[in-house]
């Protein structure tokens, strides 16, 4: 308990989550402080690119070995099983129909980019590390869910249906290319190829996150205003109560492949986090009855802070309880 | 100044569907349109603005062209099969241009 608490601590006051809460408090006080949209995406473009260029390099590092196929597999089967669950527990816990608990719970099933890069963060102040395959597996864990959530959908007689269009979107979105296209380049290059430009993509790579991240904290800060309408407490409970699981059953598949303690915590995060950019475009194309306000508001209302806060620290706390790290 | 009658057809709808929109004005056979980005508004669900959204999800963009009058049934019945069951809004007016030859 006592590690825990310290871990909370620590990640409660570092400069990425005391940055995320400027930006909560400011959104929440209606501060006229605003991000502008080129820079943060600029600065998405930029974190996708520093991280998924780190996990090539750690793979062109440590050789291609089993386990990179097993976690990616296990991270499909997560993502495409997540859904099922989370809409059982919507059927159980909420009033909502079939279409918009279909559409929460594909948002579930994938994941929270930023989540994971705060994850690894977290990791590398812990003193940790982790394989650097687990970029991999963030790309491949973001589109099995939104086919899980058509399929529960057209199993009400709905006519949600993907398009070669849609198909071409959703697994050629931007974060994708970004994460895979650099990975790839990582391990094309080596250590050697990273160390030519680690003075762009790796010292400032924190402060930029600080920067995003309280970007991450007007967006949700926001969300939480414009909530009051939809959020009903059963909505709120699933919204806290869903990402535990997932980080549960992240956990079990880790451990049933063998991942060490600082991957075993990344595919609880990816298992714990819910997607609020790749889902909801995919949602808003196959499935328009569905209403935005409730999974965006659950995902980046809900969901992402309470990862950010106190489920980093919880899922590295059981992580290194079960692995024995 | 001689001035020639035309339609102007504005199509205010979700970015995710941009692209299917230019692809069903283009499949009607209009080459000329613009796309310009909607800030807020208000609508059905509330008041939304499109600052601080981190994905295409929230956001609406309008798209706006000018055809000639005999080219509007055509191009309303392509619109019609991308925003049909999406949010957003489709208007025409009337109004007249310099060169005609131009639509």
């Amino acid at each position: 308990m006592d590690g825990f608490l310290s871990l909370a601590a620590s990640n409660l006051g570092s400069p990425l989550i005391l940055s995320f809460v400027l930006g909560v408090v400011a959104a929440l006080g209606r501060s006229d402080l605003v991000f502008p949209e080129a820079a943060a995406k600029a600065l998405s473009i930029y974190l996708l690119f520093a991280i998924g260029m780190k996990g090539g390099v750690s793979v062109a590092e440590h050789g291609i070995d089993l386990r990179l196929g097993t976690s990616v597999l296990t991270g499909v089967i997560l993502s495409a099983a997540m859904p099922l669950v989370a809409f059982w527990l919507l059927q159980i816990m909420t009033r909502l129909d079939r279409v918009n608990a279909a559409a929460v719970s594909a948002h579930y099933g994938s994941i929270s980019i930023v989540t994971f890069v705060a994850g690894t963060s977290v990791l590398e102040s812990a003193g940790m590390t982790s394989d650097g395959f687990m970029v991999a597996v963030a790309a491949a864990m973001e589109a099995p869910a939104i086919l899980s959530a058509l399929w529960l959908i057209s199993r009400g007689g709905s006519g949600a249906t993907v398009d070669a269009d849609l198909w071409r979107e959703i697994l050629l979105n931007g974060s994708i290319v970004l994460l895979v296209g650099a990975f790839a380049i990582g391990m094309i290059v080596g250590k050697e190829g990273m160390a030519e430009i680690e003075s762009f993509f790796v010292a400032p790579f924190k402060g930029a996150l600080c920067l995003f991240l309280l970007d991450m904290g007007l967006v949700a800060g926001r969300g939480l205003r414009r909530s009051r309408d939809v959020l009903t407490p059963g909505l709120l409970a699933f919204g806290l109560l869903m990402p535990l699981i997932g980080g549960m059953a992240g956990a079990m598949g880790g451990l049933l492949i063998g991942l060490p303690t600082g991957s075993l915590f990344l595919m609880m995060i990816l298992a714990a986090s819910a997607s609020y950019i790749a889902v909801p475009a995919a949602m808003r194309v196959a499935v328009p009855e569905a209403d935005p306000g409730i999974y965006l508001t659950l995902s980046l209302g809900i969901t992402f802070p309470f990862n950010l806060t106190l489920g980093l620290p919880i899922y590295l706390a059981i992580a290194r309880a079960i692995s024995g790290g | 100044m001689q001035t020639h009658k035309a339609k102007q057809v504005a199509i205010t709808i979700e970015a995710p569907m941009e692209r299917r929109l230019r692809a069903a004005i283009e499949e009607a056979g209009v080459t000329g349109y613009s796309i310009l980005p909607v800030l807020g508004g208000s609508g059905r669900s509330g008041p939304w603005s499109a600052e601080g959204q981190v994905g295409l999800a929230g956001g609406m963009v309008q798209v706006s062209c000018i055809i000639r009058p005999d080219r509007l049934d055509g191009l309303l019945e392509s619109v019609f099969s991308v925003v049909e069951r999406h949010i957003g809004v489709v208007t025409v007016t009337d109004c007249d241009v310099l060169r005609a030859e131009r639509f």
